[in-house]
């Protein structure tokens, strides 16, 4: 989506950035870099929105069922990833900040921590599973918990793994796109002509963080 | 006129109430419809002649439509739409909501064939009797996919859901015989998934009735015929509670929660257990009925393998009847999820 | 450069050709290798590339309904068995829908003539735009592999639990379709962006060519639907693999929710398919009417608003899904309000026809082919859209006859319009008049004779997808079969015809239709960055014919 190329800072001065050729002009360029992103964020949210409409349905369905599955989630690491995310959408803010000001070296440093604060996140999330899959607390077929009998808490799980799953793959996604958006800070290419970039990848990032703030109390808090 | 609209359109006779309401709309539509086509493609094609190109580069009339062109065009057909809804929902509602006097009739649709039971009666597969003149429910469901319960002649269809039932309901106007087809893909022979409603005058239908409960056969696709020569109970449910005491179900399984030989029947449909095998499973007909023929296939765990077969010792109703009974054994707080047994109330 | 000559005050003129030709080549020869075209970024190859891979795709499709209609010739197995059928009509519905109809007008002619008419020189994302190419080449290998290793056979709607229990290839049919869903959902992002961003100085809102407010239409569908379509595609493939139970009654899924969920897209996707055609329409009847478009607004905000409303209408698949009456009754008054603006556009297009000046060229024979078919394919959709008419229906020939006469004769005669009234602009050549005329006529007359029987066989009551069927259905089967085979014979002309012009066609004039649309205000073909010189003046609207122009281009080169 990017259609903004920079040349590599010389002495530490980032350049304007090129416009490209069918662009009439940098401001647009940049405007028609934004609106593309906020509609892929739109169909982000339309993706999620159906997991979101499954969990209403068979909520409705089994309502005793999810609401004792819910209890077995963890609450103190639902609570300590949402810091942690909420946290990190800060830093990726702050990045955007900092390329406005051409502060390179303060982007890369908070991107890495954003990076971290997803990867901490990953790993929260790793021991979380392990523990259902020892407890055996799967999808479908696999559920096994002698815990909750009831019929449709194999369901609530296997949309408890398909929408922490489907995020977990867009933390991915955003972590890679945000380690590139590094990259390219560190080869001091943000100022106030040329933050495109960041903004865009520090979008990305929110929604990110956006899914998240919905799916916590989804699956954690009722 | 009807005849003839019948006629062209290709229509199949109208043996139900519900038809002849939604053969009239359908002429109402299809009439309009011809009509403003016709008026729609004349002008076009008068004017493709009379306002031809009769010069290259020739110049044409800014034309711009008034506000009352514009509001015209846009109010007739709205007026006609909105009629044609007003008209059709409440033929909708009216297929929807069977009268209160209805008659029960539970089809079951399954890989390839349809399974008709009555409360009071014999089942059938692939054919339904009916009485003439009489309001019929249809409750609906399948066993394995989604199939659909279509009658042509009735103009009635309804998804058969497995998992849940549907219903509709019909009101046949004439004695005679009318295919069923399957509507909904459902695999392999989804083409070969026909039947036959057998609409009986009333004579005829009281005197099939006996038949039944005499016991006399009649073109049985297979041994699923009740052979019972005694009335039965009104409901399926007490009919299934009738004939599991009969066979002795109580012996090893209670009603009222607490253990015994057997898993006990309150609460069992729609439970999730935990076979011998480790595998979990969701109690549904398909299980119930199974472990009556072939109780050590899938034995719950913790229990002895000691229960006999009741193979050629229930018939097909009434093992379905015994289903239908263990199904009303619910605790208040287990929701049977998506599968809503049949709740067999009296349309309010 | 200074334009020479008369010409050069005209607005909308295009510069005398001699000086420009050896400065500015045209898009199709500035580069001549296949890396040129395999990595390029312009947005006219891009549209021929998506042409050249849609046609295939269609003729892939088209050999599948040919294979479905001969099996129904008799009532009984007649050239394949059961299984194989079964698979046929799926595959017939996959690969016309998303290899075919989804992709098709936005991808061909959407890519080529959007920046044309809004005088930019690309879309706002060219990478993304060929990247869009490859990810529908991608989904279609993928599909097409899973049909060569079998094929499913559950049909194009894949209802569950059948279609998680089916041993047929589901996986990788669905997955290509999953993977093709992105295709669209970029050229859907790229169309938005451009239509907002990127055009001229001179051309507002209401500036713009009515293609293009179709185009935005369609691209807003795109954007908002396609992800859930994303969403259901991975459940059934997720579950066909893994047995979720998500939409499995024996685990306590529900199958209504996956028809909700697959719905929610499919609906909207039909006017992705046809939203496009009425674009077209509205440019091909003004150009050919050589007069202004009665009710511009009209039209604009209807395309708009059939966008909008088809978001609330997706229930009316499920009449007899066993959902509430209260439910049936919403979504069949939120239906109808889209038969209310297709009808504005159908009386907007006929009273652009009424004073204006109509040269019958091939395209205006499709025009006459696509608003009859129009006019049928959506009263009949209103008429399903009453419900209790529903009842009866619902999953018979029916159904089928309405969307056929919607999506092939809507959309497809608006796709043979779109070749016909660009081909000069695209390749700068001409086809020959004669059998446009005589392949239109085929392909009009082909179609009722193919379809009208299968409204008749849906009242006598035959189901969609049966292999078999009762005897009595068989004369109207041999009409749908006979007249298919005339369908298909119309579209083999046309193939061959326009072949035979690409190479060997007699160079067409910039501008051979005289038409005062934006796109021709460049030569054509158009040179690589589109508009050369300065930049064209624009009129005071679009489609505007009022006074003759000195000259529009002289007619041969």
């Amino acid at each position: 989506m990017q259609s903004s190329t920079a040349t590599a800072g010389v002495a530490g001065v980032p350049h304007r950035p090129q416009v490209a050729a069918h662009f009439a002009s940098l401001e647009v360029q940049n405007h028609a870099a934004r609106l593309g992103m906020w509609l892929f964020l739109a169909t982000e949210i339309l993706l999620f929105a159906g997991l979101f409409v499954i969990y209403a349905n068979y909520r409705f369905l089994f309502p005793e069922a999810f609401a004792l599955a819910s209890r077995e989630l963890n609450l103190n690491m639902g609570t300590f990833n949402t810091l942690l995310l909420i946290t990190s959408s800060f830093t990726a803010a702050m990045a955007v900040h900092y390329a406005k000001e051409a502060k390179n070296k303060q982007v890369v440093l908070m991107f890495v921590l954003t990076i971290l604060m997803a990867l901490g996140f990953l790993v929260v999330k790793y021991f979380e599973y392990s523990h259902k899959f020892h407890e055996h607390q799967l999808p479908g077929p696999y559920y096994a918990f002698p815990g909750l009998t009831l019929p449709g808490a194999s369901a609530y799980f296997t949309i408890y793994f398909l929408s922490t799953g489907l995020h977990a793959f867009h933390v991915v996604i955003g972590m890679i796109v945000l380690g590139w958006v590094t990259l390219k800070a560190m080869r001091n290419e943000f100022s106030h002509h040329n933050y495109t970039a960041v903004e865009l990848g520090s979008m990305y990032w929110h929604l990110v963080d956006l899914v998240w703030i919905f799916l916590f109390p989804m699956l954690y808090l009722i | 006129m009807n005849e003839l609209l019948n006629n062209i359109l290709f229509l199949p006779e109208q043996a139900s109430t519900f038809a002849e309401r939604v053969d009239r709309l359908h002429y109402f539509v299809i009439s309009v419809t011809m009509l403003s086509s016709l008026v729609v493609g004349t002008a076009a094609v008068f004017f493709f002649f009379r306002y031809r190109r009769r010069k290259p580069n020739q110049a044409t009339e800014y034309v711009v439509p008034s506000v009352k062109t514009e509001f015209l065009f846009v109010s007739l057909p709205l007026f006609f739409f909105l009629t044609w809804f007003v008209i059709g929902f409440r033929d909708f509602v009216f297929v929807s909501t069977p009268p209160k006097d209805a008659m029960d009739v539970y089809v079951m649709g399954k890989q390839w064939m349809w399974k008709f039971s009555y409360p009071e009666g014999p089942n059938g597969v692939n054919v339904l009797h009916v009485p003439a003149n009489r309001p019929v429910r249809l409750l609906i469901t399948s066993r394995d996919v989604l199939h659909s319960f279509f009658v042509p002649a009735f103009r009635i269809k309804m998804d058969a859901i497995p998992g849940r039932y549907t219903q509709t309901w019909f009101e046949a106007t004439k004695p005679g015989t009318y295919q069923i087809l399957c509507t909904e893909y459902c695999g392999l022979s989804h083409s070969k998934m026909l039947g036959e409603v057998v609409v009986l005058s009333a004579e005829e239908w009281d005197a099939w009735v006996k038949e039944q409960r005499k016991g006399a056969l009649q073109n049985r696709q297979d041994a699923l015929a009740d052979l019972s020569l005694e009335p039965h109970p009104a409901r399926m449910a007490e009919q299934g509670q009738k004939a599991a005491a009969e066979v002795g179900c109580f012996k090893c399984h209670t009603v009222n929660g607490e253990p015994h030989i057997g898993p006990t029947f309150l609460g069992m449909y729609g439970r999730t257990e935990t076979l011998d095998n480790g595998r979990n499973i969701r109690v549904d007909e398909a299980w119930i009925t199974q472990s009556m023929m072939d109780p050590g296939a899938h034995l719950v765990a913790g229990y002895p393998n000691v229960m006999p077969t009741f193979q050629g010792k229930l018939t097909g109703p009434q093992t379905a009847a015994i289903v239908e009974y263990i199904k009303t054994l619910r605790t208040p707080d287990i929701r049977t999820g998506a599968s809503q047994g049949p709740t067999y109330e009296p349309i309010q | 450069m200074s334009p020479s000559s008369s010409i050069a005050a005209e607005p909308g003129a295009v510069p005398a050709p001699d000086e420009h030709h050896e400065h500015h080549p045209s898009y199709l020869v500035d580069g001549t290798t296949l890396k040129s075209w395999l990595l390029t970024l312009d947005h006219k190859r891009i549209g021929v590339m998506y042409l050249i891979w849609v046609l295939l795709f269609f003729l892939i499709g088209g050999i599948y309904a040919l294979v479905v209609r001969l099996e129904l010739l008799t009532p009984g197995p007649t050239i394949i068995d059961a299984m194989t059928y079964n698979r046929a009509f799926t595959m017939h519905g996959v690969v016309m829908i998303f290899l075919f109809m989804i992709p098709a007008i936005p991808g061909a002619f959407g890519n080529f003539m959007l920046p044309l008419m809004l005088g930019a020189k690309d879309v706002a994302f060219p990478r993304l735009n060929l990247l869009s190419l490859y990810l529908l080449l991608t989904g279609a290998v993928i599909a097409i592999w899973g049909m060569i290793n079998g094929g499913m056979d559950t049909g194009w709607t894949f209802y569950t639990p059948y279609s998680t229990h089916t041993t047929t290839t589901v996986a990788p049919i669905l997955f290509g379709a999953f993977i093709i869903g992105f295709s669209s959902i970029a050229t859907g992002l790229n169309f938005i962006v451009t239509t907002h961003t990127m055009r001229a100085p001179g051309i507002t809102w209401f500036k713009m060519p009515l293609f293009v407010w179709a185009m935005y239409a369609t691209a807003c569908i795109q954007v908002l639907a396609t992800p859930v379509l994303g969403l259901v595609l991975l459940l059934v493939v997720g579950e066909h693999l893994f047995h979720f139970g998500i939409f499995d009654p024996a685990q306590g899924g529900d199958p209504v929710l996956f028809q909700h969920l697959f719905w929610f897209y499919s609906h909207p996707a039909v006017y992705i398919m046809v939203l496009p055609s009425f674009g077209v329409m509205s440019e091909v009847v003004a150009t050919f009417s050589r007069k202004n478009i009665f009710g511009y607004r009209a039209v604009a905000f209807s395309s708009l608003g059939i966008a909008f409303v088809g978001f609330f209408a997706w229930g009316h698949h499920m009449f007899v899904s066993g959902q509430s009456t209260f439910n049936a009754g919403v979504f069949a008054v939120l239906t109808m309000l889209v038969g209310v603006f297709t009808a504005i556009k159908v009386f907007n297009w006929v009273g652009t026809v009424y004073k204006g000046a109509v040269d019958f060229k091939t395209p205006f024979a499709y025009f006459c082919g696509f608003l009859y078919f129009t006019v049928f394919g959506g009263m009949t959709g209103v008429a399903f859209a009453t419900a209790s008419l529903d009842v009866p229906w619902h999953d018979t020939y029916f159904v089928v006859a309405h969307f056929h006469f919607i999506m092939v004769g809507a959309t497809i005669m608006a796709f043979m319009a779109s070749i016909h009234y660009w081909f000069p602009k695209m390749f700068g050549k001409m086809y020959h008049e004669g059998w446009g005329l005589v392949s239109a006529a085929f392909i009009i007359l082909g179609f009722n004779a193919t379809f009208i029987p299968q409204f008749l066989l849906g009242n006598a009551g035959m189901p969609r997808r049966y292999y078999e069927y009762p005897e009595r259905f068989q004369t109207l089967n041999v009409a749908s079969t006979a007249g298919a085979s005339l369908l298909a014979f119309g579209f083999l002309i046309s193939a061959i015809y326009l072949t035979y012009a690409l190479v060997y066609g007699r160079r067409a004039a910039s501008n051979p239709w005289r038409s005062r649309g934006y796109e021709w205000m460049t030569e054509s073909p158009p040179p690589t960055h589109n508009f050369v010189g300065p930049q064209p003046t624009y009129p005071e609207e679009p489609h505007f014919y009022v006074e003759p122009k000195k000259a529009e281009v002289p007619d041969a080169v």
